[in-house]
């Protein structure tokens, strides 16, 4: 008879992160938000430049919650800030992890698009 | 809002539920924040982008699904294995056998409005031929008076003499009217087709080529139309090349050339030999053309009561030109395969059953671990869906494969090619096929998980399957295999002993070692019989002096090759029936029927001293003989025909000259020179037959040679033996039955995996209970007992359905037994045997491991 073993996915297994993943992982990083506001929060972060759209965003929370990289919290804000509709999202461990290793993995690229004199050197 | 609501449901049902409000209400907030067009603008994008995640979510999620098929076929190679092999088996089949049926019985003739075209015969059922050739006289006067047809075009097949660069080529021409591309509404692809101008005389009469003629003479030059070629000695200008597919009247015709008629071609109503296709006029039913014509053939009765004597009209749509054996061959082909499919689906559905059962427990846990059911059988479907398509595509493989091999299946009667060439229909039958299939078998099991795991006991540790609900399940599959095993056993059975029965008819003559070959002498230049005796001469002089060759001769016609050329027998005070009173007539030169080992009963073969001006003589069958003379002396005897009187002086064997299946007429055989100079240019032997002890193929050089020192201009075509001339006799049948030996194959190896899965299924299932049967003091023959009742039981209800609809299945095939009976039971009797033997081989590991069962060790896995 067949056994099940889930596949336990590793931080590195999951490199390059997709764009809106990364972004989302960043928006929830320093505290739990809802869709919209994660929304609001990438478009702030950079500059106007990233726009998730509504199913972008979903599906990425989908795909990250199956991923463990993130997770509904139960916890609301004060009932008068909440929208009971609204769900939000907090960052797990292994999303940290994951959001540490893809930031790693592009400083060093980084690194050599510098060496090779296309990048501009820090001071 | 509304709209906005429905699309949502595009998303699959895990997002949607999660975060369908919420984009419901981002959607909200934007369109408040716009304003006029902006909002506009809003929806579009939203509606966009819920498009395009709908899609994205639907292809990720199914790639997921895809990937777990692949992991878990990797996990049960075995399983994965034998589901792509039996659909591939399935669809393969299926596809084969329809895509083959759609050609022939389906398909639309690739001419303009092809339902407006069809066939006119001449109808002389009181002589025993409902579909007989016309008259060039009647043609014309049908066309004339008829008013039911926008057209009507006659046709008969001819064949010239070409002169082309490599040398004198014998092609395979088609006079037809010159309005005959009109009434058919096809147009040539280069250059023109004929005109009705061109039935007019010229001096340099247009021909128009086929496309395999334009590309192997004239190497598909551009500029063809407009140069000449010699075709039996005249100048022929080329006016147009056929498109690849034209085929009409059949697919060997290289040439068309124009139809015309002298003034005594129109005044002898006798010779009957165009066939004629014609159009009907909008709104004229086949019904109304045949009573319309029936009025005008009964006033040409009364003007030619010597030739029009109870002559009918029968019209009969073009696309219908297939005999009545042609369709209940391919309808057979088509329920064989359809059998095959259901067996297929039967087993497979079977086989996923099991499946389901042995991964009961990773459903529990997937369950348990926040799965959802509907997933889950989106799973199960994705995975009968996945092999399934991998199936599929073997299967059209083995299917384009199969289909020439079926080629003898498709009639020669119909203008179509001989083998469906692979296109979108027989994609899509695959495809259809394919699908059936999948759903077919991933449907019961999708469906039963849904079902329990809705109902939320899954979860509490019950099963998906229930042991004895799967078991009743599967039993039934296992059974309407076995019975579609026995439908297709029998209806095998059946058509081996009708090929056997077939194979056994004596031709008449001995096929082996009998080389022929065809030297159709042209006219005008061979008119006077004693141009054609000096060819026929030198020719069979010089092969009968090779070294090796016994006999050689010349015939008008080869047996079985040409079934007609009958004429009309006189015999004054004759008691024989008018209608009967017709030979299979054949000038032959001296040798003939040693060459053909055909018996000399009596008297003596025609020889050269027959000649034009000594008297003329005749060789009869012994079947002619009994007819007009029973119990005298055939010999010296007198008789008419062929345009003279002549003296019997042998009789020999009767041939199966129409065919080994079918009824011929009492024969005739003529000397060769005893006809007037210029009459019956029909008759001029032209086939070579040479029987030789030596290789067949080392005396076909030998014969061209002659043939070219006796006329360089003399082409030399046909060249085949004998014996694969009788055997294309039995081709359909030999293709019909290999097929169907093939399908029953499948059928009882598909039913014997059945049998053994599902026993194989029960005694894992019931090793508990056998262990505490066993540990109760039941010996292992009575559990050997258990499991053999069951196989039993299975068998034996499944031979009894197939037995039943096996018959009927027979009976509607009982055209093509060749009179074996539909009910032969001899042929039941086996069908039931090898049922029995797949039951008792399916069973026998089963059984094996169910006497082994360790009942201590059974009772402690509880």
């Amino acid at each position: 008879m067949d056994t099940f073993t889930p596949d336990e996915p590793t931080a590195a297994s999951l490199l390059p992160l997709p764009p809106a993943t990364f972004h989302i992982l960043l928006a929830a990083a320093d505290q739990d938000r809802h869709g919209y506001a994660i929304i609001q929060e990438v478009a702030a972060r950079t500059g106007g430049e990233m726009k998730l759209s509504a199913g972008t965003l979903y599906r990425s929370i989908q795909r990250m919650v199956e991923l463990d990289l993130i997770e509904e919290t139960a916890e609301r804000p004060a009932p008068d800030l909440d929208d009971e509709r609204r769900r939000y999202y907090r960052i797990t461990p292994f999303g940290r992890e994951v959001a540490r290793a893809e930031a790693e993995r592009l400083q060093a690229l980084v690194r050599i698009a510098r060496t090779c004199g296309l990048a501009p050197r820090t001071t | 809002m509304g709209i906005w609501h429905l699309l949502l449901h595009l998303l699959p049902a895990t997002l949607r539920e999660a975060h369908g409000a919420e984009m419901t209400a981002m959607l909200r907030r934007d369109l408040a924040a716009a304003h006029g067009t902006g909002r506009i603008g809003v929806a579009i994008a939203a509606v966009a982008d819920l498009v395009g995640t709908a899609v994205v979510a639907h292809v990720e999620a199914t790639a997921l699904d895809l990937r777990d098929v692949w992991r878990s076929a990797r996990r049960a190679p075995g399983f994965a294995a034998s589901v792509v092999v039996v659909t591939a088996l399935g669809v393969g089949a299926a596809t084969a056998a329809f895509s083959i049926a759609d050609h022939v019985l389906v398909r639309p003739l690739p001419f303009a409005a092809p339902d407006a075209l069809v066939k006119l015969w001449q109808d002389q059922t009181a002589r025993g031929y409902s579909r007989m050739e016309l008259s060039p006289g009647n043609f014309e006067d049908w066309r004339a008076q008829s008013s039911s047809f926008d057209a009507m075009s006659a046709y008969a097949a001819s064949s010239v003499n070409a002169m082309t660069p490599g040398g004198p080529v014998r092609l395979d021409a088609a006079e037809v009217s010159a309005t005959l591309f009109q009434t058919l509404g096809v147009h040539a692809a280069t250059g023109r087709a004929l005109v009705a101008a061109d039935g007019a005389a010229s001096s340099t009469p247009p021909v128009v080529l086929s496309d395999h003629v334009w590309r192997s003479i004239f190497a598909a030059a551009p500029g063809v139309t407009g140069t000449t070629i010699t075709l039996n000695g005249t100048a022929h200008v080329v006016v147009g090349v056929m498109p690849p597919w034209f085929e009409f009247p059949t697919r060997d015709v290289d040439v068309w050339l124009p139809l015309r008629f002298a003034p005594e071609d129109l005044a002898d109503r006798a010779n009957v030999y165009l066939r004629v296709v014609a159009r009907l006029r909008p709104g004229v039913t086949i019904a109304q053309a045949r009573a319309d014509l029936n009025v005008v053939a009964a006033g040409l009765a009364r003007a030619f009561p010597e030739a029009n004597d109870k002559t009918g009209a029968t019209v009969v749509a073009l696309r219908d030109e297939v005999t009545r054996q042609s369709r209940t061959m391919l309808l057979a082909l088509v329920g064989a395969s359809v059998a095959v499919l259901l067996i297929a689906c039967a087993n497979l559905a079977s086989l996923f059953l099991a499946r389901s059962v042995a991964r009961q427990r990773e459903l529990a846990v997937r369950l348990a671990m926040g799965a959802r059911p509907r997933r889950l059988a989106r799973q199960v479907l994705t995975e009968s869906l996945a092999l399934s398509a991998a199936g599929g595509v073997i299967g059209a493989a083995l299917a384009i494969v199969a289909v020439p091999v079926a080629a003898a299946l498709v009639p020669t009667t119909l203008p179509i090619a001989e083998v469906p060439s692979p296109d979108l229909r027989m994609l899509g039958l695959a495809t259809l096929a394919t699908l059936a299939t999948g759903l077919g078998f991933g449907l019961v099991p999708a469906w039963r998980i849904g079902r329990t795991a809705s109902s939320g006991d899954l979860r509490h540790g019950a099963r998906v399957f229930g042991t004895r609900g799967t078991e009743r399940l599967r039993g039934l599959f296992v059974v309407s295999e076995v019975a579609a095993a026995i439908v297709l056993l029998v209806t095998v059975g059946l058509f081996l002993k009708a090929l056997w029965l077939v194979q056994e008819i004596d031709p008449g003559f001995d096929p082996r070692g009998v080389v022929t070959a065809r030297t159709t002498l042209p006219l005008p230049k061979y008119e006077a019989v004693s141009a054609r005796a000096q060819f026929y001469r030198q020719v069979l002089d010089e092969v009968r002096a090779t070294a090796g060759v016994e006999s050689a001769a010349y015939t008008s016609f080869l047996p079985m090759v040409m079934g007609g050329g009958i004429w009309p027998v006189l015999l004054p005070g004759t008691t024989v029936p008018e209608d009967a009173r017709a030979a299979s007539v054949r000038f032959v030169t001296p040798g003939y029927f040693a060459t053909m080992r055909v018996p000399l009963v009596r008297g003596r073969d025609v020889e050269d001293t027959d000649r034009q001006d000594t008297q003329y003589v005749a060789v009869v069958s012994r079947s002619f003989a009994e007819l007009y003379w029973p119990g005298q002396d055939p010999l010296g005897q007198h008789f008419s025909t062929a345009l003279q009187e002549r003296v019997v002086v042998g009789v020999v064997g009767d041939v199966r000259v129409r065919g080994l299946e079918r009824e011929s007429e009492p024969q005739v055989y003529l000397p060769a020179p005893q006809v007037p100079d210029g009459g019956l240019g029909f008759y001029i032997p032209k086939d070579l037959v040479v029987r030789a002890s030596t290789s067949l193929s080392s005396i076909v050089p030998v014969v061209r040679a002659a043939v070219a020192r006796a006329d360089p201009e003399q082409p030399l075509s046909d060249v085949q033996v004998m014996t694969d001339i009788v055997e294309r006799q039995m081709a359909s049948r030999t293709t019909q039955v290999s097929v169907l030996v093939a399908f029953a194959g499948v059928a009882l190896l598909l039913a014997l995996v059945g049998i053994h899965s599902l026993l194989a299924y029960v005694v894992a299932a019931r090793t508990q209970e056998i262990g505490v049967r066993m540990a109760l003091g039941a010996t292992r023959g009575q559990v050997l007992a258990l499991v053999a009742r069951r196989a039993a039981l299975l068998a034996a209800t499944g031979a009894g359905a197939g037995l039943v609809v096996a018959y009927a299945a027979s009976r509607s095939v009982q055209a093509l037994l060749a009179g074996i009976s539909a009910a032969d039971l001899a042929t039941y009797a086996t069908a039931v045997g090898a049922a029995g033997l797949i039951t008792l081989l399916g069973s026998v590991l089963p059984a094996w491991r169910a006497m082994r069962v360790d009942p201590v060790a059974a009772m402690r896995t509880e």
